[in-house]
């Protein structure tokens, strides 16, 4: 028998009990639906992660003072970071894996403009190879240079939030901001680079680090040496040179003993992905037993109406129908509940993925939509095989007689 | 041992039904309730079974009482249940030993069933349901048409053809189960009390119709407990607790059915 007569009484079938019907395609339409959505939330959270790496900058590493075992050795004999170290980092001759070295000061303050006063979430005080190491690009105005290092001039690059803050609509280029009693004059504005943590990277002013130390810490140790390397894939040869050279400025041998850490973001924010993979696996799983609850629904509707129907099953096999074609009829009306709801399911879940979940934007994985719709429609063909094989080889007189 | 009984009648066509020591019983042990037995052997008290010939052509009424066992030995001409023991050989073919699908093959090309409470599909309009035996058989949509429509035209129902069973009054329905059984042009017609449900305006039209298909030389079995009905047969079996007591010949295979009338006559000539 044709196929299309076939589709025609399985749409029959399914339009004599509409309600029925919709019920169980939304069963499925939820299965599908959320499988996209849950798996979108996770795969968005994932997206989220892997820009802010991209944001920190790859090739980063971040050169910090403390015991690598966590400091519960003697700390008498923990030598502060200081800027002598990032000058050695910076001139060993053989170091092809750094790039470049910026010392790092961080420390807090309340920041003047006229009338407003607002205290940024941290005043850097660094190098200009900061800039490019830590990502940081200027979307106004200019970086303050090397000379400005050397000079000690009062200059200060603004992030976008601080410069929201304290400006507002106007411009902050050439103005002066007062940190801490000291005045220093705004020479450009950070791009905003959005963070998905805790703490805003865009809530900061960065200035040559000796004005930060003049005006604020001291000429003591510094917080942090942040060094680039060369490229992504040189980082760990970078963080070997590294220890070489502060192992020799610091005076110890056994490397076990050092009193500094070395931490790339990138290995960082490694962990913080293989989390949201974990997440993302929950979620599909919670999906996929909604598709599956989904599937059992099918076959629950698919015996019942094989059961309302026996007598009808009677009569066909009286008129000849071979097994095939009463198997391949209530096959048909399960695959056709599976495909409409997945159909559905799939439009609810893209629209649904267009609406931030949870401060999390969904990005909608296309294998996802291809995966749950074909697993869908499986699901339909499986679950429905069961009350088909059941519809197909009843005895024509027990169908017949059935009442 | 078919070609044992083939030997026997040479000169005659082979039976359209030809059935050997037939028993259909239901439950086990004690409470076996034998539907067909056919007659006692007389030293064991064994039943043997039924023995009978349906020659090609032939109206034969089978008559009898409720739990008589005519339904079962009519469900078993249907090929619809199988029996006990003993040989149906159908068109000298025995159904014994086909498969599941040979059987809806069998029940498709040789069969038209018409029951008692007319089995028509829900919720289908009267020309799909004639088209449906066709579409099991695999002819093609624009002559399954063609046919459909030609047999509801037989049964005086083409005007009705888009109208779904809950549409059509109980002689129209089995009007339509006639033309459905008839689509398929088998050379066998299996009705089972046709006029059981019907008034007796219906049931003079369903029976003109089942004479004029007689007529034209379809063999047909008929189950009543009506002697009305059973004047319409050319053969009239009695069947009294899974036994045939009386085989009454009514008029010759060859020829016209008793009852045929003048008018269904004019029709099919």
């Amino acid at each position: 028998m044709i196929l299309w007569q076939t589709l025609r009484f399985a749409v029959g079938g399914l339009a004599a009990n509409k309600v029925r019907s919709a019920l169980t395609m939304l069963g499925v339409l939820i299965g599908v639906a959320s499988v996209i959505l849950l798996l979108a939330v996770g795969n968005g959270s994932s997206v989220a992660v892997k820009e802010s790496i991209t944001s920190l900058g790859t090739n980063s590493l971040t050169v910090s003072s403390g015991s690598a075992s966590g400091g519960s050795r003697a700390t008498s004999s923990v030598k502060k970071l200081t800027v002598a170290d990032a000058k050695a980092l910076a001139t060993d001759a053989d170091t092809a894996a750094i790039k470049s070295v910026a010392p790092v000061v961080t420390t807090g303050g309340t920041a003047l403009y006229g009338n407003i006063a607002y205290s940024p979430g941290s005043i850097v005080g660094t190098y200009p190879s900061y800039f490019e190491t830590a990502n940081q690009k200027v979307a106004h105005g200019e970086y303050f240079t090397d000379d400005d290092v050397l000079a000690s001039r009062k200059v200060a690059v603004l992030g976008a939030t601080t410069a929201k803050q304290l400006f507002d609509v106007e411009d902050p280029v050439g103005r002066t901001v007062v940190l801490g009693g000291t005045p220093f004059t705004v020479v450009g504005v950070l791009q905003a680079k959005g963070g998905s943590g805790f703490t805003d990277p865009d809530d900061v002013v960065i200035a040559p680090l000796p004005t930060v130390q003049n005006a604020f810490t001291g000429f003591g140790s510094v917080n942090q040496i942040l060094v680039q390397a060369s490229s992504a894939d040189s980082t760990t040869a970078a963080q070997s040179e590294i220890t070489r050279v502060l192992l020799g400025t610091h005076a110890i041998a056994d490397p076990a003993k050092a009193d500094f850490r070395i931490t790339s973001q990138s290995s960082l924010l490694t962990a913080r992905e293989s989390t949201t993979k974990t997440f993302t696996v929950l979620l599909g799983a919670v999906a996929a037993i909604s598709l599956l609850v989904g599937g059992i629904g099918i076959t629950n509707i698919m015996l019942v109406t094989v059961t309302e129907r026996t007598r009808e099953i009677g009569i066909r096999k009286a008129l000849g129908a071979p097994r095939a074609v009463i198997l391949g009829q209530f096959l048909t009306e399960s695959t056709l509940l599976s495909v409409i709801g997945a159909g559905l399911g799939v439009a609810a879940g893209i629209a649904g993925s267009h609406v931030s979940i949870v401060g999390i934007k969904p990005v909608v994985i296309p294998e996802s939509v291809l995966g749950a719709f074909a697993i869908a429609v499986a699901i339909g063909l499986f679950f429905g095989s069961y009350p088909a094989n059941r519809a197909a080889s009843l005895r024509p007189i027990d169908a017949l007689r059935h009442e | 041992m078919r070609h044992v009984i083939d030997n026997r009648v040479p000169a005659r066509p082979v039976p359209v039904i030809r059935i050997r020591r037939l028993t259909k019983s239901y439950g086990h042990g004690d409470a076996t309730v034998h539907a067909l037995r056919g007659p006692s052997d007389p030293r064991s008290g064994e039943p043997q079974g039924v023995d009978l010939d349906i020659e090609q052509g032939d109206y034969v009424a089978v008559m009898g009482s409720s739990g008589s066992g005519k339904s079962t030995l009519m469900n078993i001409l249907g090929c619809l249940d199988v029996p006990t023991s003993g040989r149906y050989l159908l068109d000298g073919t025995d159904v014994g030993h086909l498969d599941e699908q040979q059987l809806a093959l069998v029940r498709n090309r040789k069969i038209g069933f018409v029951f008692q409470s007319f089995n028509l599909v829900p919720r289908t309009t009267a020309l799909a349901q004639v088209e449906l035996p066709l579409a099991y058989a695999g002819v093609r949509t624009a002559e399954r048409r063609r046919r459909a429509t030609a047999a509801l035209s037989l049964v005086g129902l083409a005007e009705r053809a888009g109208h779904k069973p809950n549409e059509l009054s109980g002689g129209q329905q089995q009007r339509v189960a006639v033309a459905r059984a008839l689509v398929t042009a088998p050379a066998m017609l299996l009705a089972d009390e046709p006029t059981g449900n019907l008034d007796s305006h219906s049931t003079e039209e369903v029976l003109a119709l089942i004479d004029g298909l007689n007529a034209t030389g379809r063999t047909v079995v008929l189950i009543t407990h009506e002697d009305e009905v059973a004047r319409h047969a050319k053969r009239v079996l009695r069947l009294v607790d899974g036994q045939i007591v009386s085989d009454l010949r009514q008029a010759p295979v060859e020829g016209p059915p008793p009852c045929l009338g003048p008018d269904v006559a004019e029709v099919l000539a």
